[in-house]
């Protein structure tokens, strides 16, 4: 069952999947902090990004990888105004508002399907990072690094902006509580917006870093993504964004752990463990597992 | 009238269905069974106004049971060698393999919601969600079960007017239990959960209860699916039909049993045209589109329906209801 491995290899990989999976969490926890909102096509945007990269490869990286995230935003803000923003006028029960965001996954897909073809295309804007440097007989590659190094970054960045701006004290009330904020003069609309910028900034920065290791684009890319990144944020809590990105990154590492640790017959069940850990902390703290004891449990959805 | 309405169109469908060439049958006969799909849904999310991603894994476990039982032993022994022994010798008429797909669809579903159904909300949602996705895992996986990601041909077809007269029953049974006791008060909880409660109701023994009957009639519908198409595969029974089918039950109209069936048939439709006008149809002039626009136009007309009418084409009301 349990391959012999190098543990410290294993936990190497886990780390930057789990990163990767963190900053996918923190760009789905912040619409849903502002809009108690599920965005099931957030995979779409970091789809995306890769065709961005994949069509201008060979251009300067600087400017491949800035139309990716300037596309990536677009598209997250097209997302907004086009689709969710009339349906909230509309008064959409939260439920119609989750399958919307379902249909617009689905409708995306079948717009690169339609585009790009079913076939995938190759992004080899930053594959030079694959390769690696041999520490204690572990092998680092760069992209590693690059990964935390980033996530981190955004993560600071987002802190900052939510925690030491008059734009993110907005955010924050919006997320608190929407209506008590507009009354007290928080612009709304423009709150949404910005979380819906932040949210597409961050799928364009992993659209750039995922597509190091997965090269291949392909329209349903981004369905995995989005499917274990919102697993993470549920499994790690809504409520707040830390405990989001803290949920997102243990899926993503356990789940790098046990490809590691698996013997390939039982590999192929992953999957099947992961969910099953995912029910179990359901069952246990449907709060999420990063939640403190005492905050209520607000039912929303 | 209620039930009436509903039944009728189904049997229009088969009615059509056996009337068109064997090409557009095929269309036909898809329609009526999502339309078993979508209201075995609709028994728990309409009734209880809590969202699943799992349904299909009852779909699929009674798709894969029917579809097994029924094959030839002889033919099991060259294309899935390794199934249960008692998988692999039996071999058993259609009519029975479909109570056995409605058994072990409410059995699956019932292990799950024991657990399950103490969440709600998006915990909720996640949850089942989890649930489909072991379910695909371990089809695609594991030889004993099914022939893992190869697809299996062979299965037995039905004819159009038993596979209508399964989807009626579905359709009957969801109006029964809505008109009962049990779907009068699981309607209540969704309704307003604390005056539920406060009247005595447990939510968790009457979402249970939806849930396992939702589990049956999914396991059914199952079952005609794969005598209908003739075919195993896990792929059938993933997150494409888990979002289809969710989309056809909000556009009809998540709150009612004619909105379930009128959502089915609408999105099927409109797929079959666009499906059919990719190769050239003659709508008055010739029509051709280019390939890959019927799942982009599907995709459209879906968000572009929640967004003008968020409650479904039926608004929640049944047929015959009048505006009041």
């Amino acid at each position: 069952m349990i391959a012999a491995i190098n543990w410290g290899q294993a936990i190497a990989d886990a780390i930057a999947l789990g990163a990767l999976y963190g900053l996918v969490a923190v760009g789905i926890g912040l619409v849903f902090g502002v809009l108690r909102l599920v965005n099931f096509a957030y995979g779409e945007l970091i789809t995306c990004g890769g065709y961005v990269l994949a069509y201008t490869y060979g251009w300067p990286r600087p400017v491949s990888i800035l139309l990716c995230i300037g596309a990536v935003v677009a598209l997250a803000l097209a997302q907004e105004l086009v689709a969710f923003r009339p349906l909230r006028r509309g008064g959409a029960s939260a439920a119609t508002m989750l399958v919307a965001t379902f249909a617009v996954s689905f409708l995306l897909q079948a717009v690169y399907l339609l585009a790009f073809g079913s076939r995938g295309q190759i992004v080899g804007t930053l594959g030079q990072l694959n390769s690696a440097f041999t520490v204690d007989g572990v092998d680092i590659r760069w992209i590693l690094l690059v990964i935390v190094v980033t996530g981190l970054l955004l993560l600071g960045a987002t802190a900052a902006l939510l925690d030491r701006t008059e734009v993110g004290l907005h955010i924050r009330a919006a997320a608190a509580d929407f209506r008590t904020s507009r009354i007290l003069g928080v612009r709304a609309n423009r709150v949404i917006v910005l979380s819906f910028v932040m949210s597409g900034v961050l799928a364009g920065a992993v659209s750039v870093l995922y597509t190091v290791q997965n090269p291949l684009v392909q329209p349903s890319m981004g369905v995995p993504i989005t499917i274990f990144a919102l697993v993470g944020v549920v499994v790690g809590g809504l409520e707040r964004l830390w405990s989001a990105a803290l949920g997102g990154f243990a899926v993503g590492f356990v789940y790098g752990l046990l490809a590691d640790a698996l013997s390939s017959t039982s590999s192929v069940y992953l999957p099947s463990v992961v969910y099953g850990l995912v029910i179990l902390v359901l069952l246990l703290r449907p709060a999420g597992l990063f939640r403190s004891w005492r905050a209520q449990q607000v039912e929303r959805v | 009238m209620k039930l009436a309405a509903p039944i009728v169109l189904v049997f229009a469908t088969a009615a059509v269905a056996s009337g068109v060439s064997s090409a557009h049958r095929l269309e036909f006969e898809t329609a009526l069974i999502m339309v078993a799909v979508v209201v075995a849904l609709y028994v728990f999310v309409g009734n209880s106004g809590v969202i699943s991603f799992g349904h299909m894994s009852f779909v699929a476990v009674g798709a894969y049971l029917a579809g097994l039982v029924t094959l030839d032993p002889e033919t099991k022994g060259f294309t899935t060698p390794g199934l249960f022994h008692v998988l692999k010798h039996a071999q058993i008429g259609i009519v029975p393999s479909l109570a056995l797909a409605a058994a072990v669809g409410a059995a699956y579903a019932l292990v799950v919601g024991l657990p399950l159904m103490r969440l709600s909300g998006l915990p909720a949602g996640i949850a089942t969600l989890a649930v489909l996705g072991i379910t695909y895992n371990v089809l695609s996986y594991w030889g004993k079960v099914g022939p893992g990601v190869q697809t299996v041909t062979g299965v037995p077809e039905a004819s159009v007017w038993s596979l209508a007269v399964g989807v009626a029953i579905v359709v009957a049974a969801a109006y029964a239990y809505q008109r009962s006791r049990f779907g009068r008060v699981l309607r209540a909880t969704r309704e307003d959960p604390p005056a539920a409660r406060a009247s005595g109701i447990s939510i968790y023994r009457e979402r249970l209860i939806a849930f396992t009957l939702s589990g049956a009639l999914a396991g059914l519908a199952g079952g005609l699916y794969v005598h209908m198409l003739g075919l195993l595969q896990p792929d059938l029974f993933y997150l494409d039909l888990t979002l289809v089918t969710l989309a056809m039950l909000v556009f009809g109209g998540v709150g009612s049993l004619w909105g379930a069936v009128i959502g089915a048939l609408a999105i099927s439709a409109l797929n079959s045209f666009l499906g059919d006008a990719e190769n050239g149809v003659d709508v008055g002039f010739h029509l051709t589109l280019p390939n890959g626009t019927r799942l982009v136009t599907v995709g459209a007309v879906m968000a572009l329906v929640l967004i003008l009418r968020p409650s479904g084409l039926t608004g929640g009301r049944e047929f015959g209801w009048r505006r009041s």
